[in-house]
């Protein structure tokens, strides 16, 4: 309880994992859906350093990990948030339940 | 209980109470606030463990950059003060269940794991270390990933000025277009009058 170690770090993020994919399953909105999917992300990082502090202290990769997911979902927000905005002009609404014109 | 572990607590506490409120909140601007607090609180806790520019990059990139856009685009599609819809009570509960089981047996099968460290000695995760092997050819170095991060980055760019660009039709389509709507319904007036007008013009 007195010593934090690897463990707290890896229930941390487990925790926030799992809330990640709860905010996934339930939002209707597609903002809110990559909020939860940032979540998800970041407890993946949250992993990767963990385990790269107390595991492999003698290595970097952990950090390379890292830092790679953080640009790459740099990149995914950016596009999503390009799609959002021109599904939000063509419909006026970013619902995925109304957005079903390509629905067979 | 000294300083150190309330400091990770109180930066868990932020995380987990920040992602809680951001998952379930109605009202969207309210979500992406408690979303940059779970990421702030993330931020804290690399720089406890002493990885400042993990952090760094993590406040730069995430609350600085991401969280910034995600307001922009809710202030974009959103009228202000109306909430969100309710979930549905049935997704909602099997949603919960799932992710909780999903957490329980997750950490379950974490705590009966014994990890073993590889015991070298540590070496500084300092900026100056970090880009030598980032930009490093030999065997650990990452320069093949970091060179395809950046063409990675320049397609989305070029994709979302792509996606997101407002096409303006030409007023001279706009004239061409019209008479195949007209001439549904009256195909024999609206031919001279078109003749007429495209005369004049």
């Amino acid at each position: 309880m007195n010593n934090i170690g690897l463990f707290h770090f890896l229930f941390v993020s487990c925790a926030l994992f799992f809330i990640g994919v709860y905010g996934f399953l339930t939002r209707r909105n597609l903002i809110t859906m990559l909020m939860s999917v940032e979540l998800i992300l970041n407890s993946v990082n949250i992993n990767f350093v963990a385990f790269n502090k107390f595991l492999y202290a003698d290595k970097l990769d952990g950090l390379f990990f890292t830092i790679f997911i953080i640009t790459i979902a740099a990149a995914e927000a950016a596009v999503a948030i390009a799609i959002i905005i021109n599904l939000y002009r063509n419909h006026k609404t970013i619902d995925v339940e109304e957005t079903d014109v390509m629905k067979f | 209980m000294n300083a150190s572990t309330i400091i990770f607590y109180l930066l868990a506490a932020s995380i987990i109470g920040g992602a809680l409120m951001a998952v379930t909140s109605l009202k969207i601007f309210r979500s992406a606030v408690f979303l940059l607090f779970s990421l702030v609180g993330i931020a804290g806790l690399y720089f406890y463990l002493d990885y400042e520019f993990i952090g760094a990059v993590q406040v730069i990139v995430y609350v600085g950059g991401i969280v910034v856009l995600i307001i922009f685009s809710i202030f974009l599609t959103h009228g202000s003060g109306e909430d969100m819809k309710r979930p549905h009570w049935i997704r909602a509960i099997f949603s919960a269940v799932a992710a909780a089981f999903g957490c329980i047996l997750t950490m379950f099968y974490i705590s009966q794991y014994t990890f073993t460290t590889s015991g070298k000695p540590a070496i500084e995760p300092n900026a100056g270390n970090i880009g030598a092997q980032m930009l490093s050819t030999t065997d650990h170095g990452y320069i093949l990933p970091f060179e395809v991060v950046s063409i990675l980055l320049l397609a989305a760019m070029i994709g979302c000025i792509v996606i997101a660009i407002k096409v303006k039709i030409p007023p001279h389509e706009i004239l061409a277009e019209k008479p195949e709507d007209d001439s549904v319904d009256e195909s024999k007036n609206s031919e001279p009058l078109l003749a007429n007008t495209q005369i004049e013009l």
